[in-house]
């Protein structure tokens, strides 16, 4: 048996791949969740509660109940504990006040939004129309609405978002590095700072953000075989399984969760939803397939949001500008509930405020405050975009104290590349890196000096436009994570991931990963990376994700893990895939497995030209009529792959902005960065991700913010105040790479779907007030509106409140022409 | 986003549509491009029981030579104006603010007098057909009248047609040789303006001899600047020659406050934006 295949003629890592599932998802051919139609199936609308906090004190639901075609009005009462609960996986102290999060309450709402009743129709139309008769009677409570009001409430008799627990603190949560043998003692370094140094004092406002994915929530669960089947709109079909399960009480064996193609998600589709628990519910309960789509309003309203906090900062400095102190102090609006990771949204970033820099005190205080707000939980960089806003301000404030360059006094603190690997003050080990490299780059490319130059003539001519230059030089931990340091911090899971390769007797092979991809394009990359390892055509791998039945295992996709924890299992699947060939080629070869040599997909003997394919041995497996005594008749292999450290890529974003002085207008006028995420698989993939999140940064310099007026109600409840960008609002970016390969994963990779959300915000503030210093600006509140820069320039201040109030645009008036 | 249900009427003639209006009264909507009208109707802000749909009356669609002026049908789309060769050349306003108007789904879609019959004070249409004196021809069960502009806009959504009539026309008479700019001010493109100003200009010479601005979003209807345009005539189009009357552009001016800006910030704005207008209809922005 000779081979016959030509080895694969190039490398696939590295290259240009054009996404595979793309054209199934852009020419809408795919089935997303909202349309799947199973026989008999019925439809759900929900009835939310219009008030913050209220007792519910009578639901009538005859009249909907009379409408047509209703099959089913539902309340809490109804379901009870059927409905199983939300669960929070990361209660992050051990006393941590939790409130119990029943999907649909029935005694109390805790936010507007809430769903208090469930119709069930047999049309979307029809559930709709009925829903509207339901009449809810409330006994309004007081809300909790502001965040550091409601952080006191229980000293100061202050309205509490869940009266019974007695108080609006969740959790205080802390590090600090004199504890921790990590570092010094971060008062002492404060208080010689200023008596002999610099200290400089901030209080940053991150606001609240949406997550707007494309694909609003939807969820279809049958009940009628003998596994119960779930399709969701979700990031985590693994996860949402476990947490039915463990509140349900139906065995995980007989709860299948399908996660077809999902539309988005940054962090807003990982969450065990009350709507999920709901559908589940009216499901088993009916026993007949059931399905639950969201209207925008309703995502925007009752989806989790993201952000919220306020930031307390003091960074301690010598006179000429090396840092000696950093210390944190941080409110988290965790909303009405603890959500799954609610909690821990701000300890992601507790590890990160120290950034690039080698501070030798560092401390870090979060206090979690519930409010009667909807629900926080992770938004794309999740913890990581708030500490590195924080610090890159901060570092800005430095070096205008001093009169220095923000670069230089940047590059005075940070680690120097030849003090990787470098373990820092909040006691993390990052494994490689080159600050100087990235930043030397993103300056060639951003023509930092002409920019700097321009600034000044502007500045001394008095132009009604100024430039501002802002900086970005981040890093961050992502690829989450390792097991061990998620137990050490009470995390409810762990942070493996699984993969498997089935080698297929036709010579094609399926990729089994336990990532749930929801718009990454892991299809594309995986295929690129199995290609190279296997030495199998691109086109004849298949990759299998989203669904508990076809991939049982996994801890799906968030936190830039997809690639760095998922694709090194892929790679040890593989590679076990190759160990397990080798004694049946030698058989079939008739040769000794020392002389075997595995090169691009082939088996040759060692000086001759004999040789096999893998692909011919996944054949003669699959045939099984000649194998070696004793082995098994497969060559198939899973791996289970837990990382023993985080991922940290980093990069230095520079941009400019023009303010026009006269109406606050920001304009951007470039923005170049040069990130530096260790070996690339696939570069139009990184483009795309880079892309997306600098837009995604950048909206909330800019644009975005969730406002609630004082009555607990969400203004910006639609697009037309909620403030989405589109491609006419950006700027063409301009990317590029250093490498420094990741020492953890034998790929190098290091993880890129939150870089560019975590790095462009503070790039584009800092610009704004860069711009805006001669006229004694030191700070403008996100967003940076054109009403807030423009009372910076002319009141002083950071720009003021938003007014907590929409303009209507729709007339609501009965009868009227045209 | 299901609308509630209702019953559907799409009449060939204004007369037909009349009778329908005539018939279900308060119990009915009119839709025209069905921009503003569908949006309320799946977010469920109303639920009328007849939507009766002007879309098949040909006679209301297109742009006519009318002499003195243009008259320009209520169900021309936005951008079917905006494309005119005959309103860029008399009324070269509108054309400029339709350049700016939503985005080209919504010009495709949206009609001109759907838009004005709206009368949503942040759209971009009011303020230029207030600026031009535009007339506006409705039609009803005792015939068609002629209402002025300057009192076509009554309230927030609210104008001086009747219930029993429909909108049929917009007159604009010619501005031939009137330099125009129409000054949007959005933070991100695809939002109402938050302000706008609407100028339209005749030089003689670096002269301005006369203007006309409207401004957008600065009351609960489009409202002229009446003082800024009076200040103007006899101006030299210079920067220092029209700054100082933009600075009357807001004067008696209401204008709304909320997420994008308070009162004080929109007056503001108004006189930045109309300065920045009136030089740029005048060819020297």
């Amino acid at each position: 048996m000779t081979a016959t295949q030509e080895p694969t003629a190039r490398a696939e890592i590295g290259r240009d791949r054009r996404r595979k599932e793309d054209q199934r998802l852009i020419t809408g051919r795919t089935r997303w969740t909202d349309n799947i139609t199973l026989p008999g199936m019925l439809h759900l609308a929900m009835v939310r509660s219009p008030f913050p906090h209220a007792r519910i004190t009578g639901i009538e639901t005859e009249a909907a109940k009379q409408s047509p075609n209703v099959v089913a009005v539902l309340t809490g009462a109804d379901l009870g504990e059927a409905q199983g609960a939300c669960i929070n996986a990361w209660p992050v102290v051990p006393d941590q006040v939790t409130p119990a999060h029943v999907p649909m309450p029935s005694d109390r709402v805790a936010f507007a939004g809430e769903t208090v009743a469930v119709v069930v129709a047999r049309s979307a139309a029809e559930a709709r129309d009925a829903a509207e008769l339901v009449e809810v009677d409330y006994e309004e409570l007081p809300a909790a609405l502001e965040l550091k009001e409601s952080a006191e409430a229980h000293a100061n008799g202050g309205a509490l978002a869940h009266p019974d627990l007695g108080t609006n603190v969740s959790a205080v949560w802390r590090f600090d590095s004199a504890e921790a043998g990590t570092g010094g003692d971060v008062e002492a370094a404060i208080a010689e700072a200023r008596e002999n140094g610099i200290v400089i004092e901030r209080e940053y406002r991150q606001q609240r953000l949406i997550p707007a994915f494309m694909e609003p929530r939807s969820t279809v669960v049958d009940p009628t075989g003998e596994q119960i089947t779930v399709w969701s709109a979700t990031q985590v079909p693994h996860i949402l399984r476990f947490a039915m399960a463990a509140t349900t009480g139906v065995p995980e064996s007989k709860i299948r969760v399908i996660a077809p193609d999902v539309g988005g998600g940054f962090g807003g589709k990982l969450q065990q939803t009350p709507e999920e628990m709901i559908t589940f519910a009216v499901a088993r309960r009916l026993g007949k397939p059931v399905k639950y789509t969201e209207t925008r309003s309703e995502s925007l309203l009752a989806a989790h949001h993201g952000r919220d906090q306020w930031q307390r900062l003091t960074l301690a400095a010598t006179k000429d500008g090396h840092v000696t102190g950093l210390k944190v102090d941080l409110l988290a609006d965790l909303g009405a509930y603890v959500a799954i990771v609610g909690g821990g949204v701000p300890v992601l970033g507790a590890f990160m405020f120290n950034a690039i820099y080698k501070f030798p005190a560092y401390q870090f205080q979060t206090t979690n405050v519930l409010t009667n707000k909807t629900w926080t939980d992770a938004y794309r960089g999740a913890g990581r975009p708030e500490a590195t806003f924080a610090i890159e301000r901060l570092m800005d404030e430095l070096a205008a104290e001093l009169g220095k360059d923000p670069l230089e006094v940047r590059e005075m603190n940070w680690i120097k590349h030849e003090e990787f690997p470098f373990t820092t003050v909040a006691g993390l080990e990052y494994d490689s890196g080159n600050y100087e490299a990235a930043t030397a780059r993103a300056k060639e490319m951003f023509g930092y000096d002409a920019l700097r130059a321009e600034q000044a003539e502007r500045r001394s001519r008095g132009d009604k436009v100024q430039l501002g230059i802002g900086v970005s030089t981040f890093t961050e931990m992502c690829g989450l994570a390792p097991s061990r340091v998620l137990g050490s911090l009470n995390y409810g899971a762990g942070g493996w991931e699984h993969a498997e390769v089935r080698m297929l007797a036709t010579g094609k092979v399926e990729v089994v990963t336990g990532a749930s991809a929801h718009g990454q394009g892991h299809e594309t990359a995986f295929s690129q990376i199995v290609a190279d390892r296997l030495g199998v055509p691109f086109e004849d791998i298949e990759v299998l994700h989203g669904d508990t039945q076809i991939s049982h295992k996994g801890l799906d996709t968030y936190g830039s893990r997809s690639l760095v924890v998922g694709g090194e299992a892929l790679v040890r699947a593989a590679d076990k895939v190759i160990e397990k060939a080798r004694p049946i080629a030698a058989h079939l070869l008739e040769a000794s497995v020392d002389d075997l040599e595995f090169s691009a997909g082939r088996f040759a003997v060692k000086g001759t030209d004999q040789g096999m394919a893998i692909t011919e041995i996944a054949t003669a497996v699959f045939a099984a009529h000649n194998l070696p005594d004793g082995l098994e008749p497969s060559i198939d292999s899973e791996a289970t792959f837990d990382p023993v450290n985080f991922n940290y890529p980093h990069g230095t974003h520079l941009c400019a902005v023009e303010v026009d002085t006269e109406t606050g207008q920001v304009r951007l006028r470039s923005y170049a960065c040069c990130d530096d995420i260790g070996n690339v698989i696939n570069p139009l993939i990184v483009a795309g991700q880079v892309h997306g999140g600098l837009v995604q940064g950048i909206a909330q310099a800019l644009w975005e913010e969730a406002v609630y007026d004082d009555n607990g109600t969400l203004v910006t409840g639609s697009f037309v105040d909620y403030l989405l960008p589109t491609a006419a609002d950006t700027i063409s970016f301009d990317l590029d790479h250093t490498t420094s390969p990741a020492t953890t994963n034998s790929l190098g990779t290091k993880g890129v779907g939150e870089a560019g959300t975590i790095a462009s915000t503070p790039a584009v503030v800092n610009a704004v007030v860069d711009a805006l210093r001669p006229y004694g600006v030191h700070d403008v509140a996100m967003p940076c509106t054109p009403e807030r820069v423009w009372r910076a320039i002319n009141s002083g201040g950071s720009g003021g409140e938003t007014t907590e109030a929409a303009a209507p645009h729709f007339d609501e008036s009965e009868g009227a022409a045209q | 986003m299901i609308p509630a249900a209702f019953e559907y009427v799409a009449p060939a003639s204004v007369e037909e549509a009349l009778a329908a209006l005539a018939e279900h009264g308060d119990d009915a909507k009119i839709i025209a491009g069905g921009q503003s009208l569908l949006p309320v109707l799946r977010m469920r802000l109303n639920a009328p029981e007849w939507v009766i749909d002007l879309g098949r009356i040909a006679s209301l669609r297109g742009v006519r030579d009318g002499g003195d002026h243009l008259a320009i049908g209520a169900m021309t789309t936005h951008h079917d104006v905006g494309q005119d060769p005959m309103v860029h050349e008399h009324a070269l306003l509108i054309s400029k603010a339709i350049t700016h108007l939503a985005d080209a789904q919504v010009r495709h879609r949206g009609t001109f007098g759907g838009a004005l019959a709206h009368a949503d004070p942040a759209g971009d249409l009011g303020a230029p057909a207030l600026a031009l004196d535009a007339t506006f021809v409705v039609q009803g069960p005792g015939g068609t009248r002629e209402i002025p502009a300057a009192d076509f806009f009554v309230d927030l959504f609210e104008t001086a047609i009747s219930d029993d009539e429909i909108l049929t026309e917009v007159r604009v008479p010619k501005y031939d040789g009137w330099g125009a700019a129409y000054e949007k001010f959005v933070r991100i493109a695809h939002q109402w303006p938050i302000v706008a100003v609407a100028a339209t200009v005749r030089l003689e010479g670096d002269t301005i001899a006369e203007a006309r601005i409207g401004l957008t979003n600065m009351g609960s209807t489009p409202v002229r600047a009446r003082a800024t345009e009076q200040m103007l005539a006899g101006q030299p189009a210079t920067e220092e020659g029209v700054a100082a009357a933009a600075a009357l552009a807001a004067d008696g001016t209401t204008p709304p406050s909320d997420l994008n800006g308070d009162a004080d910030y929109r007056r503001h704005l108004a006189t930045v934006l109309t300065r920045r207008a009136v030089l740029a209809a005048a060819g020297r922005g």
